[in-house]
């Protein structure tokens, strides 16, 4: 059997590109070698590896200018992603071209990698209607707010391409509070019954807003919960890009063969607030957080790029340079917009407006005239 | 006496009700070691232990299904569900189950029970965070449904609601959650559920509104009235369903003019409710068109069209306008 190596996308300046893997498995679980890697792996290219520190660090600055941002009064509530770079990168990256995602508010990073546009994110956090629109080409769901809600669609959309053979597989996004709601079940169990081509990826980052784990279910996984609907779950290292990516190629390598859905539990950790109002104070300790930053996913996985000769300080400078100019242009295309115009309210309710709709358009037309008028 | 905030003055009533009746416990997502997302049940779980006030599993259908069994076997729940729009999973539970069972059992299982839910928008908050969609359970049979403008009335409500002995849906207005202070007693009160409050008299036009819009409506009548003269009558209706149709008529009677301002979009609100009744009841009083102020019926928009969506005091103002010159 000839070992296919995952290569990095050509593009590889850009956020938005994507890799491309033949999704046929090459690599046995039992034969990867415990972490920390000695040897450069087998079954990646350089450049991909590359590319998957390269979108962390980006993901992170992304990140952090938003939370500035957002305290700056340039954003409304945003749900930050620091410590979880490595599920996002990991997750995204191992979709093969045309593959669809769906996925949570806390999945910015992942929707750009995936080619939902940097300035959209930022638009989307701005309160702008633009920030819903989704380019062309791109399969990437809106992002979903009501927990485990966009689950449903996801078996939904990889029922259809099942339906049409399409040679597409599915990957859910959602959080570990997401699994007690019966939307998780539900899609679970359509997914398993119909023997879905998608992926359920599992982000659990240990809270649901203040709520451990383990007060969230009684079992000791999340990923055993898969045994109830008939496939298999899986625990993996959610701090390892590497790690998550070979799982969740693998597990749309199988899918894409009409093997049916996995189920993946990624451990991680969000280090910063639930979103921009929560005080992570109130729940959870100092030494927690320390503890999980110990493993930064981004920095120990620098660390081992290093140790594999594929990384260096002028590699560091340079990209830093390019990922501050890439989120100076973004910030710009956001604060360029022109302002929001009211009657934008009305579009994209129904493809075609209604008269009632028309009549009430035009009315709110006059009282923008007339407010703005200062006509009383 | 202290002056609290609306918010303050919910979590005061929870102390209350717990301190008064050891069957009230309170549950929901996040409502326990962290005291709510708006803080509103702060401190609560401290004060009387995690049996009382519990921190459940993130499921609205469980929270709501199980306050259902947990009411109708002796327990006073006071489940809150974290923002209104995120009623949807446990729908089923209120409209199916909640609404229904004295009915579905004849009068065996009334079930005493209060569902907390912040509603309204206007604070930059995502999707979803702002939902004024107080008419579907209005229409549904079997809820009484509440809404208070201040931290008093909001005590004296909440402590009504949970003595009550049928389900209520209580929905805060979160924009004004900490926007100003009132006095509210320490001690236990109550404010009868079904009774408008006059919020000032007049004797030109009637409006009538609830929650978030009170305050703002007053200002706009404050404005009118130094503008243009007319005299304007206020009425905050504070219980939703059943709504004070005597204390609605009888200010139409006397001013033959009526506008009613929500927040909710305007087909099938409440105010198109009130509409009809005005018209079975009070036609020959009436000079005018009964008029709605409403949200337009259009999804509510990401925050930065938000204001352009809730009435505008320019809507308001044009409401009453129309009314008024009609
Ligand atoms: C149906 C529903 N209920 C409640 C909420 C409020 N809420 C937003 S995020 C959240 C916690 C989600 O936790 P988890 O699924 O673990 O995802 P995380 O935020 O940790 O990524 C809650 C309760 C919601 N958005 N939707
Ligand atoms: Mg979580």
């Amino acid at each position: 059997m000839s070992k296919k190596v995952d290569e990095a996308p050509t593009k590889m300046d850009e956020a938005s590109s994507m890799t491309q893997n033949t999704g046929d498995s090459t690599v046995n679980k039992e034969q990867i070698p415990a972490n920390p890697e000695t040897s450069v792996p087998q079954d990646v290219s350089p450049e991909l590896l590359q590319f998957f520190y390269k979108q962390m660090v980006f993901i992170r600055e992304f990140d952090r200018r938003l939370l500035r941002l957002q305290r700056a009064g340039r954003l409304g509530t945003y749900a930050p992603v620091e410590g979880q770079e490595a599920c996002q990168v990991g997750s995204a990256q191992a979709m093969r071209e045309g593959d669809f995602l769906v996925p949570t508010y806390r999945d910015s990073g992942a929707m750009m990698l995936r080619g939902f546009p940097v300035s959209s994110v930022l638009l989307y956090w701005n309160g702008r209607l633009e920030g819903l629109q989704i380019p062309a080409g791109v399969s990437v769901f809106p992002l979903a707010i009501p927990i485990a809600s966009q689950l449903p669609h996801a078996a939904g959309i990889a029922w259809a391409a099942k339906l049409q053979h399409k040679d597409q597989v599915t990957l859910a996004m959602f959080g570990d509070g997401a699994t007690s709601e019966g939307d998780f079940h539900e899609a679970m169990n359509f997914a398993g019954v119909f023997q879905l081509p998608m992926v359920f990826f599992c982000e659990n980052n240990q809270y649901a807003i203040s709520l451990p784990v383990s007060r969230q279910t009684a079992t000791e996984t999340l990923a055993e919960k898969a045994a109830a609907y008939g496939f298999s779950g899986q625990r993996v290292d959610g701090g390892d890009v590497l790690a998550v990516y070979r799982a969740v190629r693998d597990a749309i390598a199988k899918a894409a063969m009409g093997q049916g859905p996995t189920l993946i539990e990624a451990l991680t950790y969000r280090y910063g607030a639930h979103t921009t109002s929560d005080d992570p104070t109130k729940y959870r300790t100092e030494e927690e957080l320390a503890s999980w930053r110990q493993q930064d996913p981004v920095v120990s996985f620098g660390s081992r790029l290093r140790q594999w000769g594929l990384w260096g300080d002028a590699q560091e400078q340079q990209w830093q340079a390019q990922v501050q100019e890439k989120l100076i242009q973004a910030v710009a295309v956001m604060e360029g917009s022109p302002p929001a115009r009211p009657t934008d309210l009305f579009e994209h309710v129904y493809a075609q407006l209604p008269p009632r709709l028309r009549a009430q358009k035009a009315a709110l037309e006059k009282e923008v005239a007339q407010a703005r008028g200062g006509v009383q | 006496m202290s002056q609290l905030t609306l918010v303050q003055a919910v979590q005061d009533a929870l102390r209350c009700a717990l301190d008064a009746d050891n069957r009230v416990i309170l549950l929901g997502e996040d409502v326990g070691r962290n005291g709510g997302v708006f803080r509103a049940t702060e401190g609560l779980q401290e004060r009387f232990g995690a049996d009382r006030v519990v921190d459940t599993p993130l499921s609205e259908s469980g929270i709501l299904g199980a306050s259902v069994g947990l009411a109708a076997n002796g327990m006073r729940p006071v489940p809150e569900i974290q923002f209104l729009g995120f009623i949807y999973p446990g729908f089923q539970q209120v409209v199916a189950h909640i609404a229904r069972m004295r009915w579905r059992s004849q009068g065996h299982y009334g079930l005493p029970m209060v569902v907390r839910a912040p509603f309204g928008g206007r604070i930059r908050a995502p999707e979803l965070h702002s939902e004024s969609t107080e008419a579907y359970f209005i229409h549904t049979p079997g809820l009484t449904v509440v809404a208070p403008s201040n931290p008093y009335d909001a005590k004296g409500l909440l402590l009504a609601s949970i003595e009550f002995p049928d389900p209520v849906i209580f929905l805060e207005p979160m924009r004004i959650y900490r926007a100003f202070r009132t006095e509210v007693p320490e001690a236990y009160y109550t404010v009868p559920l079904g009774k408008a409050e006059l919020v000032k008299v007049g004797e030109d036009v009637t409006v009538v509104t609830w929650g978030t819009l009170v305050r703002e409506t007053l200002e706009v009548v404050h404005q009118l009235e130094r503008d243009k003269g007319w005299s304007i009558e206020l009425l905050d209706l504070r219980t939703l369903s059943p709504w004070d149709e005597e204390a609605v008529f009888n200010s139409v009677h006397k001013t033959g003019r009526v506008v009613v301002v929500q927040e909710a979009t305007l087909q099938l609100g409440l105010a198109a409710e009130i509409a009809a009744r005005v018209g079975e009841e009070c036609l020959l009083d009436l000079e005018a068109p009964v008029t709605r102020v409403a949200s337009w019926d259009v999804p509510p928009p990401l925050f930065q069209l938000e204001d352009w969506h809730a009435p505008t005091a320019q809507r308001i103002v044009n409401g009453i306008e129309r009314v008024m010159i009609y």
